[in-house]
């Protein structure tokens, strides 16, 4: 007992002498997403994710104090980029992660590795990224934009369905959504048709849509949007009449709004809350259990995000200046990700399964998806030859 | 069935143009009498939303909801006028601006404060849920025909109030020569209470029918005010019967831009560029259309007669 006190004591002592030097120079991560606004709800995953990842390292990544700093983009690439500048001059912050949105990304990413910094993405995934502009210092925990719509467009091919409607918003991630989707999907398109981004009202595309009678619709209508179409798409009784088939739509963010009106939805994805997988299992046990809701996709790609991060810095045992160590442990991806054991293809974006998703009533009442086969195995995206990144 | 289609569309058209209509009477009334730029009017019809939403999960009635949202709404729409924009009348219209751009902030946060920042669960009353028939082989969502129906009596009603009722006298008097109505002995300050109080109130009963067709979330009501400014733009500063006029036309135009402006592209310049310059031009419609009419009648259609 008093050789244990003894030690307390003299740990104590040592901390206090040590702690002024390290507190000085913790390990600060800058986190961007969107905080407020209509997407600010996926902010809230990502930030509550974070958390909670930060919780599972003690509080410590890479067994240092550690410091985050969360800034809001407002889902504006120029206010994005402005916190990046910030959080590199201003805070000096070893890593820069988050971002929701491709344009925002294409705007932030180039500013953080160009200042030598590294970049975690944990959620858009513009090609660009993936092929010609894709950079050392720059890593992904999501996906590349095209692969779930690459996903959803092979699971139909292998449907044998014909006459797809095809819609989505009108920017450069709903185009891109369209080609991934057309990549694999080589059935009669009835109809593609683009829409303002984001728009409230589409009873006058779904009246279009009912008129042209297809055999199956794909949409692509993240957030506020996608709940608006859910709705006006069940009201309007082509729920049971024609299957929905969607991508970033029907998720955990847009559930608790959309309840029935989703009901028999399928979707692609990478990751579930039910995704059979341990450290999945134990994230997602652990969010309800601090948070009270369902976590989403946005939430473990952000939660990786730390945990990468956290692989990293222990692989140089904290030495933050080892910017060439820190990226080798991380091309390993050494971590206990959410989605299981993964790796990294030549351009930092991660190999992995996609699933094809329902959404159904769960045991306990609500609406919830559930996976319902594995439609990809190790999917590489389509724009890796185009990097120039050898290692 | 190309017949049907487009007296389908044209209804989408007038129920969009409702919506909007209910929005721009209670704003072109605050904007044309108490001469001040209300950005916040579109929280207070976010709101009558979310207060619709949350009374119809206590009471299950839609109805009932309804009218408390209304009643609410008016009290809150006082409650501003009362605390913070009184001391704004004569000041610029610049400092009207940033001063409403702050509630703005202030009830987007408090929503969120409140019910969070996930999207509120609503659906449409079971009674109204359905789908009902208009003509053999018209089959319409009940719940929008109902918007319609509503919109169009609240337009008669204010009609009714503004040209045969002694408030409607003064507001009409306001409208024309505010420093007038005053020297007769009208309480400028209760009118000016009265009028943005019933504004709110039109607003919230356009975020109650909103409530189950969009989606009920913080930061709802600034996309639609956008619309909502072209339309009193259009219609006239001031004007009911403008209000209304142009929120129709703003509606039908929006509408049947989006319905029918690529499909006849694509028969003049090929499916695929359609693709591309369709979307892009519907979207731009209204505003074009609110540029042409400020270029040749910048007054817009039906500008309130100022004395």
């Amino acid at each position: 007992m008093r050789t244990l006190r003894g030690a307390l004591l003299l740990a104590l002592i040592a901390g206090l002498l040590a702690g002024p030097a390290r507190a000085a120079d913790p390990l600060k991560i800058g986190f961007i997403t969107s905080l407020s606004g209509p997407a600010g709800v996926i902010g809230k995953h990502m930030k509550d994710s974070v958390e909670l990842a930060l919780d599972h390292v003690g509080r410590k990544v890479g067994g240092l104090e550690t410091e985050i700093i969360y800034g809001d983009d407002q889902r504006k690439p120029d206010v994005g980029k402005q916190l990046a500048d910030e959080m590199l001059k201003k805070h000096k912050v070893n890593f820069v992660s988050g971002i929701i949105w491709s344009n925002v990304l294409l705007a932030v990413a180039p500013t953080v590795t160009g200042a030598g910094t590294i970049m975690v993405g944990t959620n858009a995934g513009p090609h660009e990224l993936a092929g010609k502009m894709c950079h050392e210092l720059f890593f992904s925990t999501s996906w590349q934009n095209d692969e779930t719509p690459e996903a959803m467009g092979k699971h139909m091919q292998d449907l044998g369905v014909s006459g797809v409607y095809v819609m989505a918003p009108n920017y450069a991630a709903g185009k891109d959504m369209v080609t991934g989707f057309k990549r694999y999907f080589k059935g009669k398109i009835v109809d593609e048709v683009y829409t303002k981004l984001g728009q409230q009202d589409y009873q006058a595309e779904i009246t279009a849509l009912r008129a042209a009678s297809p055999k199956a619709v794909f949409v692509f209508y993240p957030a506020d949007m996608g709940i608006q179409f859910l709705k006006q798409y069940a009201q309007a009784g082509l729920r049971d009449q024609i299957p929905l088939y969607s991508v970033y739509t029907v998720d955990e963010t847009t559930l608790p709004a959309v309840g029935d009106a989703a009901l028999g939805n399928f979707e692609a994805r990478y990751w579930s809350p039910d995704l059979k997988v341990e450290a999945s299992q134990k994230y997602v046990a652990d969010f309800k259990k601090k948070f009270g809701y369902t976590p989403s996709y946005y939430g473990a790609q952000s939660y990786d995000g730390i945990l990468l991060i956290d692989s990293a810095v222990r692989a140089v045992k904290g030495d933050l200046s080892d910017r060439k160590g820190m990226v080798a442990a991380m091309r390993k991806a050494d971590f206990k990700s959410t989605r299981g054991k993964f790796t990294y293809n030549v351009n930092h974006m991660p190999i992995e399964n996609f699933y094809l998703l329902k959404a159904v009533k769960g045991a306990s009442g609500e609406v919830e998806m559930q996976i319902q086969k594995t439609i990809f195995e190790n999917h590489k995206d389509a724009y890796y030859q185009e990097c120039a990144m050898k290692w | 069935m190309t017949g049907l289609l487009f007296v389908e569309q044209v209804l989408n058209g007038l129920q969009f143009g409702v919506m909007l209509f209910l929005l721009a009477a209670g704003l072109t009334l605050v904007f044309g009498i108490m001469n001040l730029v209300n950005l916040a009017h579109g929280s207070l019809y976010m709101v009558g939303a979310y207060l619709a939403t949350a009374a119809f999960g206590w009471t299950g009635s839609f109805l009932l909801a309804a009218l408390f949202a209304l009643a609410a709404t008016l009290a809150v729409g006082m409650l501003v006028e009362v605390l913070t924009l009184r001391t704004l009348y004569e000041r610029d219209h610049l400092d009207q601006v940033l001063a409403t751009f702050g509630l703005i902030l202030f009830f987007n946060e408090a929503v969120a404060i409140v019910w969070g920042r996930t999207a509120l669960f609503t659906t449409v009353p079971r009674a109204l849920s359905g789908q009902i028939t208009l003509l053999p082989g018209l089959r319409y969502p009940a719940y929008r025909a109902v918007i319609i129906l509503v919109g169009l009596a609240v337009a008669l009603l204010l009609y009714i109030v503004v040209n045969r009722t002694r408030l409607g006298m003064l507001i009409r008097a306001g409208a024309s020569n505010r420093t007038m109505v005053a020297a007769l002995g009208v309480n400028v300050r209760v009118l000016y209470t009265v009028v943005f109080g019933f504004g709110a109130a039109l607003a919230a009963l356009g975020g109650v029918m909103a409530g189950p067709i969009y989606t009920v979330l913080p930061g709802m009501g600034e996309e639609i005010l956008i619309q909502v400014f072209v339309v009193i733009v259009i219609g006239g500063i001031g004007s009911i019967r403008g209000a209304l006029v142009g929120a129709v036309v703003v509606g039908m135009v929006d509408t049947l831009g989006r319905a029918f402006l690529k499909p006849m592209l694509s028969t003049m310049i090929g499916p695929s560029a359609a693709n591309n310059a369709g979307p892009a031009l519907a979207s731009m419609l209204i505003y074009l259309l609110m540029a042409a009419v400020l270029f040749f009648r910048p007054q817009g259609l039906f500008p309130a007669v100022r004395g």
